[in-house]
């Protein structure tokens, strides 16, 4: 190597070192910030549902549960959706068709936050509200069903946010998918399988990159921040039920912070963000280990879905 | 009575059935996928064009109660952040890009490689946070600069991993002849390699700002919001999305109206940019595969 290539190693390093130093930063800037809070309320932050500015009581419960909650919700609602999007556009749909369906999925991913925020308030939540207030009382005496039929709260947040995760992981379980060997699925036809049985063996085979799938769109949803902020109705109450207004994480950074005048409040705050960091990248890292896992094998390099460019 | 006989019977049909059932989920998933989207853009586009004109373009947002008005400031708010987010994130994006994609069996690339898509993952309101945390809480005030900061960011990752897999992209017989012709890294690089993948690098940055030009939660804190017409990056400063958040919440129908033409503006740009880097990589690709 000469002395010039070396430079040249050296020059581009430093820019790819800066890149790893913006996320060490992001960690250890928000530690510093949320001493405060950390100190003063120690591990007792975690399940204590006192949520008051003004008494600078603070436990951040209501907004894991409300995150978890609605995440999970909008897992279950996007997952069959995405996956059936994938084997379609994968395995099913005419070569022809192929590109738009894929393009108009990806779509969906481009579509900005706070434009599907806008949307849900005055589109969503009016029907979601006609679809509530037409549940049967029987089943509005369940826990699950209980409250004013509001529209604003944990199902229309749920619902948004399968809009938002779907193009991720199908993009993603396409992917998955089109790196499983094709001798797979000819072995099943050989022996007389149907397109569904065929199909299935596919799946199977690629079992662990499409748990990589959902959980990569398990990350988005629970730091998704501004379409859930403006129809979750951003109320600290636990509850169960789907009609409750309710908080996450985010939207309660993105409403309280510029407000927040007390230091004890802005670091309450700024830890809530230090621990949404820490799920996220414990969550992404375990994401792309079990699609890495899947595709490395593969005659296809997995790039980076095009969905996630294209948001 | 053969074997094969006694399987084809009614049980074959069983099983024909469960897969049309299946083909038939698959369809209609993607079916209920295409609603939502086609809803949201039929109602951005409908309502969005009853309140665009040339006053949102050229005009400063009205008081409340009086008509009209436009979101002259936060157009060229939305310009002037994310002008600042790519100074910020174009060097960085570009270099660490090349660095990974010419060294990349090294154990660093892969560092540097699995920091990019962690930041890629990390939620923008985190970003958001972080960039008030350094570029907001040490100078006592919100403004372009701190915004710009955060969107930028948001764009180093995207910018890093589209240019790596586009100059992996450029046939390897190009970089080596160069280097068989005496030619430094440095020089292989930079004349030969780089050139050749420009427009995909391009394209990279056009994907990374559509994406950043969509953004609200990094910017309510950082870049915050102002009434006034400003070009001056140590103000806070108004930008297109954190307006249309403002207004959306707001209770008066005049702004309700704005909000959407807001969204229309914001839609057509993001699709716009995705379009071009899409038709941009398409004929690269192709290009790829001639060889």
């Amino acid at each position: 190597m000469t002395r010039k290539d070396l430079g040249f190693r050296l020059g581009t390093g430093a820019f790819a070192f800066a890149l790893v130093l913006v996320v060490c930063a992001i960690g250890v800037e928000l530690v510093r910030q949320s001493m405060a809070s950390i100190r003063a309320f120690g591990f007792g932050f975690w399940w204590t549902a006192v949520w008051d500015p003004v008494a600078a009581r603070f436990g951040a419960l209501p907004f894991i549960w409300g995150t978890l909650y609605s995440s999970i919700l909008a897992l279950l609602i996007a997952t069959p959706i995405a996956v059936g999007i994938a084997v379609f556009t994968s395995e099913l749909c005419p070569a022809a068709l192929r590109q738009p369906l894929v393009f108009m999925t990806e779509l969906l991913a481009a579509i900005p936050s706070i434009v599907y925020g806008l949307w849900g308030i005055f589109v969503l939540v009016p029907v979601v509200r006609t679809v509530e207030s037409s549940v049967p009382a029987t089943l509005r005496a369940l826990p699950l069903f209980s409250g004013p039929p509001l529209g604003i709260g944990m199902l229309s947040a749920a619902l948004i946010l399968a809009v938002m995760v779907i193009p991720f992981t199908s993009s993603v379980a396409r992917e998955v998918l089109r790196s499983v060997p094709g001798a797979q699925r000819e072995a099943a036809y050989a022996l007389g399988a149907t397109r569904f049985e065929a199909i299935r063996a596919a799946l199977f085979y690629a079992r662990s990159g499409l748990v990589g799938a959902v959980i990569l769109g398990f990350g988005r949803a629970l730091g998704e921040t501004m379409a859930v902020t403006m129809v979750i109705g951003n109320s600290t109450r636990l509850s169960l039920s789907l009609f409750a207004p309710q908080y996450t994480m985010a939207a309660v950074i993105a409403n309280e912070f510029t407000e927040a005048t007390a230091d004890l409040y802005v670091a309450a705050l700024m830890e809530i963000g230090l621990v949404l960091f820490i799920i996220t990248l414990i969550v992404n890292s375990l994401s792309r280990l079990l699609i890495w896992s899947m595709t490395r094998n593969a005659s296809l390099p997995v790039e980076a879905p095009d969905a996630v460019e294209a948001a | 009575m053969t074997v094969a006989s006694r399987w084809s019977g009614s049980r074959s049909i069983g099983r024909k059935m469960v897969s049309w059932l299946f083909v038939a989920f698959c369809a209609c998933s993607l079916a209920l996928a295409l609603v939502p989207l086609g809803f949201v853009l039929y109602f951005v586009l409908s309502q969005g064009l009853r309140a665009l004109d040339a006053a949102f373009f050229l005009h400063m947002p009205a008081p409340v109660g009086e008509a009209g008005g436009g979101m002259a400031n936060a157009i060229v708010g939305t310009l002037i952040v994310s002008g600042l987010a790519s100074l910020v994130a174009v060097p960085i994006g570009v270099a660490s890009g090349i660095y990974t994609s010419e060294y990349g069996g090294s154990r660093f690339a892969s560092i540097a490689r699995f920091a990019a898509d962690t930041l890629n993952g990390v939620p923008s309101i985190v970003i958001g946070v972080f960039a008030y945390g350094i570029a907001v809480l040490p100078f006592k005030h919100f403004s372009a600069a701190a915004g710009g900061f955060a969107l930028g960011i948001m764009m180093i990752p995207i910018i890093a991993r589209t240019t790596e897999e586009l100059l992996l992209l450029v046939p390897s017989s190009m970089r080596e002849g160069a280097l068989a012709l005496g030619a430094s890294r440095a020089r292989a690089v930079f004349t030969v390699v780089l050139p050749a993948a420009l427009p995909g690098i391009v394209t990279g940055i056009v994907l990374a700002l559509a994406r950043i030009a969509g953004e609200t939660a990094p910017l309510l804190f950082t870049s915050f919001n102002n009434r006034f017409f400003t070009t001056d990056v140590r103000q806070p400063i108004s930008t297109l999305t954190v307006q249309v958040f403002t207004y959306a919440i707001s209770p008066y129908e005049d702004w309700h109206r704005q909000a959407w033409a807001g969204a229309l503006v914001l839609v057509t740009i993001v699709f716009i940019c995705s379009l071009l880097a899409r038709f941009a990589t398409r004929r690269l690709e192709r290009m790829h595969a001639r060889g």
